[in-house]
C-alpha cells in the first residue's frame, strides 16, 4: 500500500508544524511534548475504532486473500482445498474477467471524465456572485443525495424502450428510438449518465471550495498582465486545483472501479449478469454473480483482490503523474 | 487524498464551520453572474431535479399515459394508489424503519468511534500513531469487495443474515470519519487549551468531554450528517447481507424493480416514497450538508 506507507509523512511534515510551532517555540525543545504528548490513553482512545475496524475491515481484506487461494464455495465458505493461485490462472483465462474489465474501463471513461470536466465547469459558475446561490448549490447536491437504487430505478424509466422520455423525445426530433438496454455503447453510455447525474454536483462542491482558496492577488496579477478570463481559468485556476482535480480522480476512479448497483438494476430484472450478452457487466457485478449466483467464492475472493489491484495501479499512476507534473513545474519556475 | 493534504489549510478558522461561502475571502474577485451563467446554472437545477420530478409523473401514469406524445408533465391522484400497491408489493414501511435504525445507530458509532480516535491521532502522541494513522488513511481505496466474502461467511456462521446488527456492524467506524476528525482537530483545537486543562489536573478524559468535544461539535454535526446519508443509501452489503423479508430502503426498493412483471409505475411510487425522507433531510439541512462536504474538501 504506497498511499498508506506515504500520508503520513505528508501528513507530519505539512499539517503538523503549521499548529506546534508557535506553542514549541515558546518552550524549551526538551518539554516539547508535555503531559498529553507521552499519552498512553492514545491507545485507549483509538481502541474502540480499532477493534470495530479490525475485525469487519482489516480482517476481512486479509481473509478475502486466503479464500482467493481455495477452491472455496457459498456453502462451506472456510472449506474448500487449497488451490494456490489456481484462481487467479483462471481468472486471466475467463473471457468474462475480461469483459468485465473492458466494460469497467469503458463505462469508468465514459462516467469520470464527463463528471469531472462538467464539475469544473460547473463550479467556476458557482463561484459568480450568484443569487440564491446557496440555493443552487443544495439542488445540485440533490442527485447526491439520492441512492444508487433510486437513481437506477428512475433512469432504467428514463431510458426505457418503449416509454421513456428520453426515446420520446428523441423521435419528437425526428430521430431514432434507441434500444439502450440491449446496446452495448448504449447502455453503457445511460449507466454512465446514472454516475454523471449522481457526482457532479457533489465534485463541482469540492472544487468550489478549493477554488474560494485560490489567493486573489493570482487573479489580479494575471489580470495586470492581461489575460482574459479564459486565461485566466486556464492558468491561474486550473493549475491551483491541481491537487483537488488529483483528489477528485483518485476517489471517482476508486468509486469505478467497485461500480456494482448501477448494472445491477439497469436491466430491471436484478440479473447479474449485466445485460443478454453481458454488455455492462463490471467487475464489481461479475464478483458478485461468481460468488452469490454461481456460489463459487474463491473465484469472487480472486475478482476483488484483481479489483484492489488495478485501483492501486490506477492510484500509483495518477500520484506518480501528479508528482512528475509538480517537478516539472518546480523546475520551470 | 496526500495531495490535497499537502497543500497547508488556507483558512483553518472555516474549517467545519457550516456555510464557508459567507465569508467569501476572495470574493471580490469573482465576479457577477452574467444572463449566460445564469441560464447555465439554472439548466444544470432543472437536469438535476428532473429525474426526481419525473419519479413523481411516471409514478402517476400507466405505460400508455407515459409514452404518449408529449408526455404528461404533472403528476396525479393515481400516484397513491401506486404507493399502496407498492407497499403491497414491498414492507417499505418496515423498511423505512429498518433504514432508520440502521443508519442511526451506524451514524452515532462512527461520530462517537471516529472522534475518540480522531482526537488521539490529532493531539496525543503514542508510539505507533503515523502508522496506524497511515493504515486508516490507505484502507480508504480497498474496494468493498474485498471484505464482503469473509463477513458473509461471519454473518453465516453467527446466523446474522437478515438481521439488522449484519449491517450495522461492519460500518459502525468509518476509516474517512476518523480522518475527517483528525484533520479537523489538528487545527481546531489549539494546545496552548490542552495545556490549560493540564495544568487545572484534569485527566485526559475530563480533557476530552469539557475541551474537546465542544471544540469537535461543529465537525461532528457535519460528520453526522454524512454519515447518515451514506449511511441510507448503502447497496452493496445489505443487499448481501438482507433478504426481502426484513430489508432495508435500498433492498426494497431493489426487489420492486426486480419482479417478474415490473410494474414501472409502482417501482417510481415506491421508490419516491424511499427516498423521500431523504429528500425531506435534505430540504432542512441541505445547507449545513452542502457546508460539510465544501469544508471536507478544503481540508482534504
Amino acid at each position: 500500500m504506497t498511499l498508506a506507507d506515504d500520508s503520513p509523512r505528508t501528513l507530519t511534515a505539512t499539517v503538523e508544524p503549521a499548529v506546534t510551532d508557535p506553542p514549541a517555540a515558546v518552550r524549551p525543545p526538551r518539554r516539547r511534548g508535555p503531559s498529553l504528548s507521552r499519552n498512553r490513553w492514545g491507545y485507549a482512545y483509538v481502541a474502540p475504532f480499532f477493534l470495530v475496524f479490525g475485525a469487519f475491515s482489516l480482517f476481512p481484506f486479509l481473509f478475502t486473500a486466503w479464500v482467493s487461494l481455495h477452491d472455496a464455495r457459498l456453502s462451506d465458505i472456510g472449506g474448500g482445498e487449497f488451490v494456490g493461485l489456481d484462481n487467479y490462472a483462471a481468472l486471466l483465462g475467463n473471457e468474462f474477467f475480461w469483459n468485465a474489465l473492458r466494460n469497467t474501463i469503458t463505462i469508468g471513461l465514459l462516467s469520470t471524465v464527463p463528471q469531472l470536466c462538467l464539475a469544473l465547469g460547473l463550479a467556476h459558475l458557482l463561484h459568480y456572485k450568484l443569487r440564491g446561490r446557496t440555493f443552487f448549490r443544495t439542488v445540485m447536491l440533490m442527485p447526491y443525495a439520492t441512492s444508487i437504487a433510486a437513481a437506477t430505478l428512475v433512469f432504467a424509466t428514463l431510458f426505457g424502450r418503449d416509454y421513456g422520455i428520453i426515446n420520446t423525445a428523441l423521435e419528437a426530433v425526428g430521430l431514432d428510438r434507441i434500444d439502450w438496454e440491449s446496446g452495448t455503447l448504449s447502455s453503457q453510455v445511460a449507466i454512465a449518465v446514472i454516475v454523471t447525474w449522481r457526482w457532479t454536483g457533489y465534485n463541482a462542491l469540492i472544487y468550489l471550495a478549493a477554488m474560494q482558496s485560490i489567493p486573489g492577488e493570482l487573479y489580479e496579477a494575471a489580470e495586470m498582465d492581461g489575460a482574459s478570463r479564459w486565461r485566466q481559468f486556464v492558468h491561474v485556476t486550473i493549475p491551483s486545483l491541481r491537487p483537488t482535480i488529483l483528489f477528485t480522480v483518485v476517489v471517482s476512479t476508486i468509486g469505478a472501479v467497485q461500480l456494482f448497483g448501477e448494472p445491477l438494476l439497469f436491466g430491471g430484472n436484478g440479473a447479474t449478469s449485466g445485460g443478454g450478452r453481458n454488455q455492462y457487466q463490471t467487475l464489481g457485478l461479475l464478483m458478485y454473480q461468481q460468488g452469490w449466483s454461481n456460489f463459487n467464492i474463491g473465484q469472487a475472493a480472486t475478482t476483488a483482490w484483481a479489483m484492489f489491484l488495478i485501483i492501486l495501479l490506477v492510484v500509483g499512476t495518477a500520484f506518480g503523474v501528479g508528482r512528475l507534473r509538480a517537478r516539472r513545474e518546480g523546475a520551470r519556475r | 487524498m496526500t495531495a490535497v493534504l499537502s497543500r497547508p489549510a488556507p483558512e483553518p478558522a472555516s474549517a467545519a464551520a457550516p456555510r464557508p461561502s459567507r465569508r467569501r475571502p476572495r470574493g471580490a474577485r469573482a465576479g457577477r453572474a452574467g444572463p449566460v451563467a445564469y441560464t447555465l446554472v439554472v439548466l444544470t437545477a432543472l437536469v438535476s431535479v428532473f429525474p426526481l420530478y419525473w419519479t413523481l409523473v411516471a409514478g402517476s401514469h400507466t405505460n400508455a399515459e407515459i409514452a404518449a406524445t408529449p408526455p404528461p408533465f404533472l403528476p396525479n391522484a393515481t400516484f397513491f394508489e401506486n404507493v399502496s400497491a407498492a407497499l403491497d408489493q414491498a414492507p417499505l414501511g418496515l423498511a423505512i424503519v429498518n433504514s432508520v435504525i440502521v443508519a442511526g445507530c451506524i451514524t452515532v458509532g462512527t461520530v462517537l468511534f471516529c472522534t475518540l480516535a480522531g482526537f488521539a491521532f490529532a493531539k496525543l502522541r503514542f508510539r505507533g500513531s503515523g502508522p496506524l494513522l497511515g493504515l486508516v488513511v490507505g484502507t480508504m481505496m480497498v474496494p468493498t469487495q474485498l471484505a464482503v466474502i469473509p463477513l458473509f461467511m461471519m454473518i453465516a456462521e453467527l446466523q446474522w443474515v437478515d438481521s439488522l446488527q449484519a449491517v450495522v456492524l461492519p460500518t459502525l467506524v468509518s476509516a474517512f470519519g476518523v480522518f475527517f476528525m483528525r484533520q479537523y482537530l489538528v487545527t481546531a483545537l489549539p494546545d496552548e487549551l490542552l495545556e490549560a486543562g493540564r495544568v487545572d489536573g484534569a485527566s485526559t478524559h475530563r480533557i476530552f468531554f469539557s475541551i474537546v468535544l465542544p471544540v469537535a461539535r461543529p465537525a461532528m454535526a457535519v460528520l453526522a450528517m454524512l454519515t447518515f446519508l451514506t449511511a441510507w443509501n448503502e447497496f452493496f452489503w445489505p443487499i448481501i447481507a438482507l433478504t426481502a423479508a426484513n430489508p432495508t430502503v435500498q433492498v426494497a426498493i431493489a426487489n420492486l424493480g426486480s419482479g417478474y412483471v415490473p410494474q414501472r409505475a409502482v417501482i417510481m411510487a415506491g421508490t419516491l416514497l424511499g427516498t423521500l425522507p431523504v429528500l425531506v433531510v435534505f430540504a432542512f439541512l441541505g445547507k449545513q450538508i452542502v457546508g460539510g462536504i465544501m469544508s471536507g474538501a478544503v481540508k482534504g
